[in-house]
């Protein structure tokens, strides 16, 4: 017989609800024994008491149901956020506050390596906080003139680069006619680039190739530290390629003795037909390991919200911009959904804006009827604008739904007074709506769009605060209670994975999130600074 | 007969199933008997069939294809590929961007135009004629599929046979007011003369239209030999390209496709004028044989090109 363990700990919160306190967990084979008392744990036998964690609160391990592993890949350039960000090693970068803390903190690296003549990357780059004034490449000329200076936004959608990058790219001339290339007095480009037609050609040149998007194995190491440091222990990779060299290396990565997240990444329905896509999730879930989950389809529906793409229905956006864009065809979504029912594929489904939302859900029903599939988990990813009437089609349809908790805070300001105006922005990411509707709820960061931290993304959905402290939305506020089970079991329910991890109970995995403080005797406002310790994955201890 | 100007392009749009794969084959088949170099560029290869026989090999995102053509996936960055594309020794004669059933053909034109060394010719938008106006009025699509055909310089209303004699001339109806002017052909298998949307040849004297493979096309009830003609415009003395331009591209001239050396009146420079539908571009031209200059080659639909003779 293998090593038991058992955990002694100040407070065990199980999320299991016939047992949801305890002070002992014992730990064989990187799964759960049993948890309770220490006096009812001995039963199972001869063990070692690991008492490191007798100060601290074990919450099961947390669960990250929309991430990318890309998050982990931008930490190798110049963080340019608005606020404070703590980076895979656990340190502290301030937030830049200004136009010219932005150039300073590039400025900087630009100097740490004077003599270099690579490019100079910053990223969460988000002038919103900033007033009017656009940053043009002049500002970035001043981080250098020779080098390459190019600095991503927070939400991926606008890259902003100086002189140096727009002549690499054959960009700096006059007589250039497209929405992606705003143009200064002079005729020139301004070196803001708008969306993926402007981004894409310039970003090579600054040294963001498409490489980037997809996690590397630097990447996918820095994304781990993340999670650690966030008490995640399983995380999506919500669009991933999954070329067969791809899978090698996440194999091989995750596959390491220490590596500490279990990896959920999901298919892109792109590149390829929806039967093909289907097959092919077949096939990679026979290749899938302890720590790392293949099998699930993501097709992306419309755009953005904050970025116009997302397709609205009447009466559209606030300021009156044109309705968004499709990203895949009605059609393709139907055929998807319905080859994949058939061959018990999972499917999340990005909308964003509400039009989108109807469209998945009827293709969805239409899917549904000719493949009747008990529990078939398909889940509505950010789904931000749904109302109530489509919350009960989500429901009447045994769909789930991973709200984009997140965007309350860091966008909730801009959606209420430019994107949808205030009614419907105090009921985006309806969570209390979502519940009250019998729908399963998780909730996500989308990180790298906002960091990772499912405790902080629990409290936008508690608060629903706006970045310069308003409350957005009073009466959709869930409990302490429902946003804890959202980022455990709730997005555990949205990958399958519930009857595995999500709860510490007897035969699940040994995953842990292990924090300083008790996240339900802090008052709600403090959720998000209760301390993340680490984490416990399959019984392996990680500290932060 | 590729000089070393700007690579012409055509952007060729249209909802998912309309036919716009079809076309390419089509294309594709023809330019191999033409010896002319076609670099197809697709959103992703998930959208498109090319006819297996043609396909000769595979270089991760480039499909090597019959006769040295090529097709090649942009994904999100098709500056970057088209950059990619027209760097490739020999030079693509024409590059043909097959856009995804759900992007709006203007945008994606105007994105390959920031690319250097293409010249885009035009927008062709394939419509399917049994179903164009059910999806023009559905909920979600509507809008995107009635901005394509609005999008187009050409379009091209196909499988026109799946619609019953009524409902063909209804459709053309509604289309020819949803787009104001737009020169319409209605097909069936995309089958459309190759020379509209590839190389225009202006040396051969304008001698007939290729023989279209099967021999048998139908157009709103004609036989396909008879719905298509082609005619040469000279031009003995210099020519205001503008107004040449602005003549062939109005609404009642019947021209789908045009290509021609002339010499402007204007600035009196020498210029390669090419017109597909109702877009006109002219770029300097590399002709020296100063012989081959005031001749147009005119595609357009049979007994409407009268009017263009008192042009010249």
């Amino acid at each position: 017989m293998t090593d038991t363990i058992v955990f002694s700990a100040r407070k065990v919160l199980t999320m299991n609800p016939s047992r949801p306190e305890a002070t002992h967990v014992a730990v064989r084979d990187g799964r759960i024994l049993g948890v309770g008392s220490l006096a009812e744990v001995l039963g199972w036998g001869p063990h070692t008491l690991d008492e490191r964690f007798a100060e601290k609160v074990l919450m099961p391990g947390l669960v990250e149901g929309h991430s990318h592993l890309m998050a982990g890949t931008l930490w190798r350039y110049v963080y340019c956020g608005f606020f404070d960000c703590t980076d895979p090693d656990g340190n502290v970068w301030p937030g830049a506050k200004s136009l010219e803390d932005v150039i300073a903190a590039l400025k900087r690296a630009a100097d740490a390596d004077a003599t270099s003549t690579a490019p100079i990357v910053g990223w969460g780059f988000d002038p919103i906080y900033f007033g009017a004034n656009r940053c043009s490449r002049h500002d970035l000329d001043r981080v250098s003139m020779t080098r390459p200076v190019g600095v991503l936004h927070a939400s991926a959608h606008i890259l902003n680069v100086n002189s140096a990058a727009l002549e690499r790219a054959g960009f700096l001339r006059t007589g250039i006619e497209h929405p992606s290339f705003p143009l200064g007095a002079d005729g020139m480009p301004t070196g803001e680039l708008k969306g993926p037609e402007g981004m894409l050609p310039v970003a090579a040149h600054v040294g963001l190739d498409r490489s980037f998007l997809s996690g590397d194995e630097i990447g996918m190491r820095a994304f781990a530290r993340l999670c650690v440091r966030a008490g995640v222990t399983t995380a999506t990779d919500l669009a991933a390629t999954l070329g067969d060299e791809e899978v090698k290396t996440l194999l091989r990565v995750t596959g390491e003795a220490d590596y500490p997240v279990r990896i959920v990444p999901l298919l892109r329905l792109i590149g390829v037909k929806p039967p093909e896509a289907v097959e092919r999730a077949v096939t990679l879930a026979k290749s899938n390991t302890e720590r790392l989950r293949m099998g699930r389809i993501k097709v992306v529906a419309d755009g953005s919200i904050q970025g116009f793409s997302a397709r609205m229905r009447w009466p559209g956006y606030f300021n009156g911009a044109p309705n968004g864009l499709w990203y895949t065809a009605p059609e393709a979504i139907a055929e998807c959904y319905r080859l994949a029912l058939a061959r018990g594929v999972q499917v999340h489904t990005h909308t964003n804006g509400d039009e989108a939302t109807d469209m998945a859900l009827d293709c969805f029903e239409q899917a549904l009827k000719s493949s009747p599939t008990p529990d078939h988990r398909f889940v509505l990813q950010h789904c931000q604008l749904a109302d109530a009437a489509q919350f009960r089609r989500i429901k009447a349809l045994g769909l789930g739904a991973n709200l984009f908790a997140n965007h309350v805070f860091y966008w909730g300001e801009q959606h209420r007074a430019v994107t949808v105006g205030p009614e419907r922005a105090s009921r985006m990411n309806a969570c209390r709506t979502a519940l009250d509707t019998g729908v399963p709820l998780a909730i996500h960061s989308d990180a790298p769009i906002t960091p990772l931290g499912p405790l902080f993304t629990a409290w936008c959905a508690v608060n629903r605060i706006t970045a310069s402290g308003d409350l957005l939305g009073a009466s959709e506020r869930i409990s302490v209670a429902e946003a804890l089970r959202a980022i455990t079991l709730g997005a555990a329910w949205t990958l399958k994975l519930d009857g595995e991890v999500g709860s510490i109970e007897c035969g699940k995995r040994a995953d842990f999130c292990v924090l300083d403080d008790d996240p339900t005797a802090c008052a709600p406002a403090a959720l998000k600074d209760v301390r993340v310790w680490g984490t416990v994955q399959g019984g392996r201890v990680f500290s932060a | 007969m590729s000089d070393s100007g700007p690579i012409p392009l055509i952007v060729i749009g249209g909802y998912l199933g309309v036919g716009k794969t079809t076309l390419v084959n089509h294309l594709l088949r023809h330019a191999q008997n033409d010896h002319q170099r076609i670099a197809v560029l697709v959103n992703d290869f998930g959208e498109i069939d090319i006819d297996a026989d043609l396909i000769e090999g595979q270089d991760g995102e480039v499909l090597s294809l019959a006769g040295g053509c090529v097709c090649c996936s942009f994904g999100a960055d098709l500056v970057g590929a088209l950059r990619t594309v027209t760097g490739r020794i020999p030079k693509p004669d024409i590059v043909l961007v097959e856009t995804s059933g759900v992007a709006l053909p203007g945008a994606v034109a105007r994105s390959a135009q920031l690319a250097n060394g293409v010249n885009v010719l035009g927008i062709v938008v394939v419509a399917d004629a049994g179903t164009l106006r059910e999806r023009a009025g559905d909920r979600y699509v509507g809008d995107t599929v009635t901005q394509q055909v609005r999008d187009a310089d050409l379009l091209i209303l196909n499988k026109i046979d799946t619609a019953s004699p009524t409902d063909q001339t209804a459709v053309i109806d509604w289309l020819q007011r949803a787009v104001d002017g737009t020169p319409v052909i209605a097909v069936t298998n995309a089958t459309v003369p190759p020379e509209i949307l590839l190389n225009l040849r202006t040396d051969n004297g304008g001698a007939g239209l290729t023989q279209l493979p099967g021999g048998r096309i139908s157009a709103v009830g004609h036989e396909a030999a008879s719905i298509f003609e082609s005619t040469v415009l000279n031009f003995a003395s210099p020519t205001s390209v503008t107004a040449l331009a602005e003549a062939l591209t109005s609404a009642s001239s019947g021209v789908l496709r045009a290509k021609g050396l002339l010499t402007d009146s204007a600035s009196g420079s020498r210029v390669l004028l090419q017109v597909v539908g109702t877009r006109w571009s002219k770029q300097s031209a590399q002709q020296t044989d100063v012989e081959a200059y005031g001749r147009v080659v005119v595609i357009g639909l049979r007994g409407q090109l009268g009017a263009l003779g008192a042009l010249q």
